[in-house]
């Protein structure tokens, strides 16, 4: 029993020390933001290009094919009380303030999440972490800020291409599987671009980037133990910036509709 | 000159590593650390280096106290030290040449022809100009070990140069051409000198003095050939 506590004890104490890392990693990492000058700024957009472009591709399939499989449910489910031409403002809705966010997010979160504490981790335990240091370069400067802002800047930027390819896969879901007109879809697509709509679904993506890099990045970071450590940590990143990302939604989610008057 | 006074280093866990140690380096010097694995040697080249704060005594490099330095004013004399850490630490995503020029490129804000310049001139000095477009992970370990020297050089013109078990993992000849390095590096820059090791022969190759430790503890210092002379049955047991 006594042990049982002990390692619960240790538990607490391990995740407590590591959302204290996190927190004051991620906050360093913001007050790096403007030094560094012309090497930072090249380092932010290799990051934008290397997180963001490099993760086009799934984002895009993910957002297609959310958007043709909500197309495909919703137009059954409205077709049976007559209300088909209310398809495109419904997967609008859904795909602009809760699918596109998170299925953006968690993709992302999958990919670069994983590749942020495997690389980070490597450079840890290589000690190429401890050469910047005794070269007197700031690591949180170097590698924390610049992964941090190219994920809050370009998952937004992701989102929205994955909510233009789920409102289109809706379209052609709609007007094929449920006969809609052009005319009809759009129309009711239009209902649903509203600007507390959009701001929301630009806001949630943004604090996504901040978990998806900050966990990543404390991670890589705090990885110990080897290649077997640095495998442990970018499969527990992925996880806790999964989950982060899941609670953050609800909770940015409720802060939203109240500031922005969703309901 | 560097000098340590009283050093004690424990660990968060209570794991005590180095114990009461008091060591002084000469300028021009090279001091060569030896000891079994766990012995307190790395540790205390991290402690030299600001990487890890002892829990008791002094370092003074240069007559400066670095044990309540930040990590700015620390930065300032880490600029007088160059570093070739274990397996050489080269950033595995840049050429041989970024990896050389990185501080330059980092810190200098030289402009392209004159960085390229520096850099193939601190590649030549290692013997290796012709791999300024490689990746690390083409070169061999000693080449590794070539490039770490050369990017420690270029990175700050060091006075004192810290290796740590720089020739591990290498072939006896590779090892050698390494151990060479490091005293044409010293002689020639008249750098003060540490390298970590737990191989006599490159000891005994580069170093003016040794130190071996023991469970935390310095068990001897002197030279080579006091060394080699002792009778000590752990010493005898150690170097045989």
């Amino acid at each position: 029993m006594r042990s049982l506590f002990s390692v619960l004890g240790a538990q607490v104490r391990k995740g407590l020390f590591e959302v204290q890392y996190g927190t004051a990693l991620t906050v360093r990492a913001f007050g790096a933001v403007f030094s560094g000058g012309a090497v930072r700024r090249r380092d932010i957009i290799e990051q934008m290009d290397v997180l963001g472009a490099g993760s086009l591709g799934i984002v895009a399939l993910t957002g297609l094919f959310a958007g043709m499989a909500m197309g495909m449910q919703f137009s059954i489910e409205l077709g049976v009380f007559g209300a088909k031409d209310y398809l495109g403002r419904m997967v609008t809705v859904s795909i602009i303030r809760e699918m596109g966010p998170v299925l953006t997010a968690l993709m992302v979160a999958g990919r670069v999440c994983s590749g942020i504490a495997s690389e980070l981790g490597g450079m840890k335990i290589g000690r190429q972490v401890d050469a910047l240091r005794v070269m007197g370069i700031d690591p949180v400067s170097k590698l924390v800020m610049p992964r941090i802002v190219a994920v809050l800047v370009m998952l937004p930027i992701l989102t929205i291409i994955a909510d233009t390819l789920a409102i289109l896969g809706g379209w052609g879901v709609g007007t094929t599987v449920g006969h809609l007109s052009f005319d009809t879809y759009w129309a009711s697509v239009d209902r649903g671009l509203t600007v507390q709509n959009l701001l929301g679904g630009v806001i949630k993506p943004m604090v996504f980037g901040v978990i998806i890099g900050a966990v990543g990045c404390t991670s890589g970071l705090l990885s110990a133990g080897g290649a077997r450590g640095v495998g442990r940590a970018t499969t527990e990143a992925v996880v806790k910036a999964s989950i982060l990302i899941l609670i953050a939604n609800f909770v940015v989610g409720y802060v939203v509709i109240k500031a922005l008057g969703w309901a | 000159m560097i000098a340590f006074e009283n050093v004690d280093f424990c660990y968060e866990d209570g794991t005590q590593v180095l114990f009461d140690v008091n060591l002084r380096v000469p300028d021009g010097t090279t001091l060569a650390l030896l000891g079994a694995s766990g012995s307190g040697k790395t540790t205390l080249l991290h402690v030299l280096l600001g990487l890890l704060k002892p829990t008791g005594g002094r370092v003074l490099v240069d007559g400066q106290d670095i044990v309540p330095m930040r990590e700015k004013a620390l930065s300032d004399v880490r600029e007088r030290m160059g570093v070739v850490f274990q397996d050489g630490a080269l950033f595995d995503s840049l050429t041989v040449g970024e990896n050389v020029s990185f501080y330059m490129r980092e810190r200098m804000r030289l402009d392209e022809d004159e960085m390229e310049r520096r850099t193939l001139e601190q590649l030549k000095y290692v013997g290796l100009s012709h791999t300024m477009d490689l990746m690390p992970d083409e070169l061999s370990g000693g080449m590794r070990r070539r490039v770490a020297v050369a990017r420690a050089m270029a990175a700050f013109r060091p006075t004192i140069m810290l290796y740590d078990e720089p020739t591990s993992g290498l072939d006896p000849i590779t090892a050698d051409s390494i151990c060479d390095l490091i005293r044409q590096v010293g002689t020639e820059q008249k750098l003060t000198s540490i390298i970590v090791t737990h191989r006599l022969r490159d000891a005994f190759k580069v170093a003016d003095r040794l130190v071996l430790f023991r469970a935390g503890r310095i068990y001897f210092e002197g030279t080579c050939d006091l060394l080699r002379a002792a009778t000590d049955p752990y010493i005898k047991r150690f170097m045989a």
